[in-house]
């Protein structure tokens, strides 16, 4: 019915692009029985940059990230990660990928019978780091998400917004250098919200993480796109307008299984397209 | 084109679609039950995670399946008590015990018991891991969840349920020569020298090899269910 008004960005998947992009969709279709969920869907994200998904409620934004990461395979379609083509890996090796990336899923996730620690503490666990190396390691990142009193505490014993943040701490632990990140604040308070949104600009701005960023807050994502972090005050800053800062933040919209728009915020707060205008007013 | 269109049109499960999914589902659980022991030559292993699930399997239903044995060893001599006085045979009771329980019921026993208390439980966890997603961030976090949670679970089950069919078959003699001897004033000694001659090697492995069977097939079993729980996106691991 809307034909895109803007350039959908077409992906080129030269082996070359690949070295510079941290992930690339090409045309990537899955269904669950009669549910055609993604249609082909292609798009890049380069070394450095955050994007931000959007779409309805079942959309099909959980499944792009899961996909990413080769815990499901697309119908048809090639999807690398770090270069390395996802859709025909053996599970086994994509172990080792994944040890690479780092992922925050929509309802947490963390392992209900470990303990904060030990669900920080996971990845370093299963490395073979020794146990004085993994408690400091723990107690460094839990403070980064400022969550030190909950190290031996059960994930059943903390809130909704407590349990987003130590899947962040989960996931950042071995500072990976590609983050994905699932509706990190859905549900929650604009307060808590805005210390989440605040790590995810911290992470993305001090480590230089690329990431993959689904959410269901639009301004959320705008306020990603308008601040900084600045390392002095330990906050984030607005950046003033016209300045000089480049805040490399892309987002991209899913429709009925088709990407929409995919672009930057100016050229997102400028579209004519009706659908679009309306999902972000 | 056409036929598809015609049978889309009618509601019941073909008999082909119903073939494949059965035949399916006993694919994924042979592979599941032949990566369950490959996993045991591979790295890594988890032996924290065999310790705890041989705790939870052992000690936990110890006192059940000793309790089991032992009444069932007695029931089996007060039983057997009445038809063997009929005939003057006493005597045999021990023999007759003994070789019920060591071949047949100690390892049944021990085996419906693990199957109720620890195989539902296994696939209660699992089912509620892939649930909440925990499956897939285990996945995530680069291990894998057969070498994780599966692999553990069939040793534990495996070793567990032999040595607790070595002391339920205790129990269950036992509960024989009580009966025999206070009930049926049988003398004790005759009793466990008979119950104990009689056994022959091809009795006693029979009885040994039984358990190792039941809790490989008890804990596939368990995680299989719970693993192809709905909604997972397991099944799509090759
Ligand atoms: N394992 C599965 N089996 C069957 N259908 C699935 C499965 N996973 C996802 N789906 C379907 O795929 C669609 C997209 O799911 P997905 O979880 O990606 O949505 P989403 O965009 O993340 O939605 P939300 O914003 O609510 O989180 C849904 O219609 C869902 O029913
Ligand atoms: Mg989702």
């Amino acid at each position: 019915m809307v034909t895109p008004s803007l350039p959908v960005a077409a992906p080129t998947t030269t082996m070359e692009d690949q070295a510079q992009d941290v992930i690339v969709f090409d045309d990537v279709a899955i269904a669950f029985e009669d549910n055609a969920v993604l249609k082909g869907i292609s798009f890049r994200l380069p070394r450095g940059e955050s994007k931000a998904l959007f779409g309805v409620a079942g959309s099909g934004k959980s499944l792009i990230l899961k996909m990413a990461l080769g815990l499901l395979r697309p119908d048809r379609g090639h999807i690398y990660t770090l270069g390395q083509d996802v859709t025909q890996m053996r599970e086994e090796d994509l172990f080792e990928l994944r040890r690479k990336v780092g992922i925050v899923f929509q309802e947490s996730a963390l392992f209900d019978s470990l303990r904060v620690r030990d669900n920080v503490g996971y990845r370093l666990m299963e490395e073979g780091v020794s146990q004085d190396e993994i408690d400091r390691r723990v107690r460094e990142v839990l403070r980064f998400v400022e969550l030190e009193h909950t190290v031996d505490m059960f994930p059943a014993e903390l809130s909704g917004g407590m349990r987003r943040r130590v899947a962040i701490a989960r996931a950042i632990i071995t500072q990976p250098e590609t983050l994905l990140y699932d509706s990190p604040t859905g549900g929650l308070d604009p307060v808590t919200s805005t210390t989440i949104v605040e790590l995810i600009v911290k992470q993305r701005d001090v480590y230089k993480t690329s990431s993959l960023l689904v959410t269901h807050r639009l301004q959320d994502a705008f306020t990603m796109a308008t601040h900084c972090f600045d390392p002095k005050s330990n906050h984030m800053q607005p950046v003033a307008r016209g300045g000089r800062v480049e805040v490399p933040m892309t987002f991209l919209i899913l429709r009925e299984g088709k990407v929409i728009f995919d672009g930057e915020l100016h050229d997102l707060v400028t579209t004519k397209d009706e659908y679009i205008r309306e999902y972000i007013s | 084109m056409a036929a598809g269109d015609f049978l889309s049109g009618i509601e019941f499960i073909s008999p082909s679609e119903f073939a494949k999914k059965k035949i399916q589902s006993i694919q994924e659980y042979s592979i599941l039950a032949a990566q369950s022991v490959v996993n045991l030559f591979r790295q890594p292993r988890y032996w924290a995670d065999v310790i705890q699930q041989m705790d939870l399997i052992g000690f936990g239903s110890l006192p059940i399946v000793l309790a089991s044995v032992f009444f069932t060893g007695a029931a089996l001599a007060l039983n057997s008590a009445t038809t063997l006085s009929r005939f003057g045979a006493t005597t045999v009771i021990g023999q007759l015990v003994s070789i019920g329980i060591v071949r047949e019921l100690g390892p049944v026993l021990a085996g419906l018991v693990v199957a109720g208390r620890n195989s539902s439980g296994m696939a209660s966890e699992l089912g509620s891991m892939i649930v909440t997603e925990q499956i897939d961030a285990m996945r995530a976090l680069g291990t894998d969840p057969m070498k994780k949670l599966v692999t553990p679970r069939v040793v534990a089950t495996v070793v567990m349920l032999f040595f607790l069919t070595i002391l339920g078959d205790f129990m269950g003699l036992l509960g024989g020569s009580i009966v025999a001897s206070i009930l049926l004033g049988m003398d004790a000694h005759e009793y466990w020298s008979n119950a104990w001659q009689t056994l022959v090697f091809s009795d006693v492995f029979m009885g040994l090899m039984k358990p190792l069977v039941f809790g490989f097939i008890v804990a596939t079993v368990g995680c299989y269910y719970g693993l192809s729980t709905k909604g997972g996106t397991w099944s799509t691991y090759s």
